[in-house]
This record gives structure tokens, sequence and C-alpha cells, in this order.
């Protein structure tokens, strides 16, 4: 018996030896390129195609460069404001969906779910010539509504909130309208501030989605005055002689956001699709 | 629970936004793109022309390039990317593991990063000039810079590392949550029988993941055929649009060059048949496979 559990933890042991490696590796591999990212834009060009891995001195430079190439002031401003309202009218306008399709459903609404669901199936390039015609068509090229429209509504997220409706107790629905809560009320007071990890991975998914479109903002967005961080990102690369200590500020520029409400989210972020896929 | 009317009625204000949206920006658009895919002609000059647009992008020898480009990618890189993510987190799923969030944190950590930024790392990475290359002439395999991405084959090679840098993450974290789920005791009682590390992760792991493997496949499937970022970022879809992939090309025909939105609202049609027929395919093969 005493040999067995010692076979057995050495075996979980010499399993572990290989699982660090590996995970190691990975870890590297996944973080490299991005902190070769940060320390490039601290290096002059001429620096960065010379392989230097430490960081320079560089950097107000390189800012320097880009704020007098490119509307970075611009571009943050924009996408902070696109990518704020896109997420806030989302998360509302989802979770009130999601909410209502599991609390009141009945044949008629679970009907509409199904084809809702189609929805996800629909490419993006498919119905890009069509939205444009509409934004077009509408005057609304270049404008905040142009932007965030198609994307507010999402079977993913209406799904998410589906979900983590099923979960919520019904008696608290029944004692809050003997109570005399109005129904908006009983999803407002109740419902909403029970559900904060679904709020969580449902905000970093919108975010990042909005700050990061790309295809969509290069359609509508053409506009000077309304380019997006990822639009100012490419533009630093067009053009004959790149400056990679430049380009990599703009880089950086474009990713702290997401990665910073990834940092601050994450815990909740896996909790959200845990309950999700259960 | 019974609803009255009143409640069902409240249910139907509650979701008509989000439905309306959807039919509006999505259902709706989908349907006039089906029409126009039988229209032909340049910018607003469009008039019907059955199914020439369908029958043309067959003898269109860029799409057909770009078609075998998404299955290049599509082929090489989702396999692989799931079969990564899936030992990854398998790894991470033991309770004796140190530094398990680190871990995680750190393999997360490219999907926080957006696709025109990780494009770009990885171009300057494998530039003429760049830090690959850097290295390979200082460790003497190379004398010169080699041409990553003007040569066909290493272009595609960079895109599809890429996809396996940006995405494998997000697909772990997946296979987390699902094993999650899991009961560990089952673990336990496989090692106590003397299971071997690959019999457990070949016999349980696969097995009890098998419904989110399938919705991962799906989604990266789709995905694949959807690429437009590093087509266009990356390799710019060149050397003479050997790595560009239909969304890209897509874009090009609808906006970069004259307009011609009907031929390409014909080939977007032509994605969301490979989108569905391939999903159908995923989850009849899903369901067999015990």
């Amino acid at each position: 018996m005493i040999s067995v559990i010692k076979k057995d933890v050495r075996l979980t042991t010499k399993g572990n030896g290989i699982s660090y490696v590996v995970l190691t590796i990975v870890s590297l591999f996944s973080v490299f390129p991005l902190a070769w990212m940060v320390i490039s834009a601290t290096n002059k060009s001429v620096d960065v195609t010379r392989g230097v891995l430490i960081p320079g001195t560089a950097f107000l430079d390189n800012l320097k460069k880009l704020l007098a190439a490119q509307a970075l002031g611009t571009a943050m401003a924009n996408s902070f404001k696109y990518a704020i309202i896109l997420t806030v009218v989302s998360l509302l306008i989802c979770s009130l969906a999601g909410y209502a399709f599991e609390i009141y459903h009945d044949k008629g609404k679970d009907f509409v779910m199904k084809i809702i669901l189609l929805a996800m199936m629909v490419p993006f390039v498919a119905v890009l010539i069509p939205l444009f015609q509409m934004m077009s068509a509408a005057k609304l090229l270049n404008t905040t509504a142009a932007f965030i429209l198609p994307s507010i509504s999402t079977p993913l997220l209406i799904m998410l909130f589906r979900q983590s409706s099923r979960s919520f107790p019904r008696d608290i629905i029944e004692a809050a309208r003997i109570d005399g809560l109005k129904e908006y009320q009983i999803f407002l007071r109740m419902f909403v501030p029970t559900q904060k990890s679904t709020y969580a991975a449902a905000l970093t998914i919108t975010f990042m989605a909005a700050w990061n479109a790309y295809l969509w903002p290069i359609v509508v967005m053409s506009d000077k005055k309304s380019i997006t961080m990822p639009m100012l990102v490419a533009n630093t690369i067009q053009g004959y002689v790149t400056d990679y200590g430049v380009v990599m500020v703009g880089v950086l520029f474009c990713t702290l956001p997401t990665v910073i409400i990834f940092f601050i989210l994450q815990k909740n972020f896996a909790e959200g699709i845990t309950g999700s896929i259960k | 629970m019974m609803l009255n009317k009143k409640q069902s009625m409240t249910g139907w204000v509650f979701l008509a936004p989000a439905v309306l949206l959807i039919a509006i920006f999505s259902f709706a658009p989908m349907v006039r793109a089906l029409l126009l895919s039988f229209q032909s002609g340049k910018g607003t000059n469009l008039s019907w022309s059955g199914a020439y647009n369908y029958i043309r992008m067959f003898q269109d020898k860029i799409f057909l390039q770009s078609l075998l480009n998404n299955f290049i990618y599509l082929i090489i890189q989702v396999p692989i990317m799931l079969v990564l993510a899936l030992i990854l987190a398998a790894m991470l799923n033991n309770k004796n593991l140190k530094f398990k969030g680190l871990f995680r944190t750190a393999i997360f950590l490219p999907c926080a990063t957006s696709l025109v930024s990780y494009a770009i790392i990885f171009r300057t990475l494998f530039a003429n000039d760049g830090l690959i290359n850097f290295f390979l002439i200082k460790l003497g395999i190379l004398d010169t810079g080699y041409q990553f991405l003007t040569n066909t084959t290493s272009a595609r090679i960079v895109i599809i590392i890429a996809l396996i840098w940006r995405w494998t993450g997000y697909n772990m974290v997946f296979y987390l949550a699902g094993l999650q789920n899991i009961d560990y005791s089952i673990y336990e009682a496989a090692r106590i029988d003397g299971a071997s590390t690959f019999q457990i992760f070949r016999k349980i792991t696969v097995p009890l993941l098998k419904p989110i493997i399938l919705l991962t496949a799906i989604m990266s499937t789709n995905g694949t055929l959807q690429l437009f970022d590093e087509s266009f970022n990356l390799t710019g879809g060149g050397p003479s649009n050997t790595t560009i992939t239909m969304s890209h090309y897509i874009y090009n025909i609808s906006f970069k060059y004259v307009p011609k939105f009907g031929y390409a609202a014909a080939m977007s049609f032509m994605i969301l048949f490979l989108v569905a027929f391939l999903a159908l395919i995923q989850m009849r093969v899903g369901d067999k496979r015990d």
C-alpha cells in the first residue's frame, strides 16, 4: 500500500515538472511580444532594429514625434467615447432582454430567442455593405451612432444574461410583486445588483470589442476627426520609412486601456464565463 | 410560474429594443445583401444579373486564392490552437500546481491586445530589419535578413503563429471554466487506479469537455473564415495576394477599387454558407462521437 502511494506521489511531481516547463515556456512566449513592445516604445528606431532588449530613454521623444504626426488626443478621446457609450447602452439593453427571455419566458419568446441565436452565424462582412449604405443614407457617417448602432444588441450578451437569470430566485420576484414593486423596479433593484460578475464579464467583452473594432470604423469613421486608436496605429505604419519607436508608442496607448480593464476585472470575467457555460 | 397577460406584455417590452436592433442591423442587411448579390454593376449603377456574381467568383483567381488561404489558416491553425489550449487548461486544473494565477494571466494577456496592435507587433518582429532576423543573423543561421513577409509560405506561417499567440489563451479560459464544473475527485480516483496523465487527459478531460470543445471549434471556425485584420495589417494580403483572406478581398472590392457591391455581397454570402455548413458538420460530428 505504502509503495503504491509513494509511486503515485512521484508520478504527480514528475507530471508537475513537465507542467511547469510547458507553462513557463508558453507564458514567456505569450508575454514576450508585449514586453518587447513596451521596451521598444522607450527606444529609438535604430535600437529597436538592433535588437536592444532593455528600456531606453527615448519614450518622450517618440511620444512627441507621434503627437506631431498623428492626432493621438483625438483618437484616444474618440475611442473612449465610443467604447464607453456602446458598453453602457449595450449592457442595459442586452441584460434587460436576457432577463426578459428567461423570467417571462413562454413559447413565443423562446421561439424569438432561437431566431436571435441564428444572428450569431452572420459574418460581419456579409452585412458590411448594406450597413454602410444604411448609415450613409441616414447621414450618420462619422457619428457615434454609426459606430455603436450595429453592435449594441448581440446574441452572445443576451445569452449570457439569460443564462445568469436562470439561477435568480423566483421567490424574490414574487415577494417583490406582493410588496408592490413594478416589474422594471424588480429588474433594477433586485436583479441588477446581484449580477456583478455577469456584468463584469459582459463589460470586458463589450469594451474590448468596441475598443479593438477596426473593419467597421475604417468604413464609417473615415473622417480625420472621428478616427479611433486602432486606425491611428494602422496609420503609423503607412509610408516608406517606419519609425518603430513611434509605432510602438502608438501600440502601447492602444493596448493599455484594454489590458488595465482586463487586470481589474479578470476574476469576475472568469466567474461570468463559468456561470454562462454550465 | 404562470405569467399573467400583463407580465407577458412586460416581457415583450423589455426584450423589444434588443430584438429590434438585431432585426434592423443584422437580419435586414442580410436580406439586402442577398438581393444585392444578384445584381451587378459599378458604384450605384446596379442591375439584375441572376447568378452571374456566383459564377464569376469561381473564375476569379484572387477570390479562389483567398478561399484557399482561409482554409489553410483554418485547417492548420485551429487544431493546433485548440489542442494547445486544452493541454494548458488540463495542466492548470491541477490542484497541486503553484503560480496558477500567474500562468493563467500571462497566457490570457495576448487576448487583451487589439487585433491591429498585435498585427503590427508581429509585422515589426518579422520585418526585414526586425528582431527575429536580428537574432537569426547573430546566431549565424542567416547571413542577411530573411524576407518573412514577402515570401508566401513564411508569410502564411507568420500569420498562423500570430493567430495562435492571440487566441490560445482565449480558448483556454473556456476550457478552464468547463473543467471547474467537473468534480475533481474523478481525477483523484483515476490517479489512485493508476491511470497515466495522458490516459486521464484522453479518457476523462476530453470527453467531459466535449460540448465546450464543440463550442470553441465553431467559434474558431467562424472567426477564421472572417479573418481581416491579420491579412490587412500584418501582410497586407501580399506578396501579390497570396496571403489575402476573403474578408480582406471583399473589403478591397467594396471600398478600395471601384466599388462592386453586388459582387462583394455574393462573396460575403459564400462566407455565410461556409460558416453555416461547417457549423452543421461540426455539430453532427460532435454528437456522433460517443
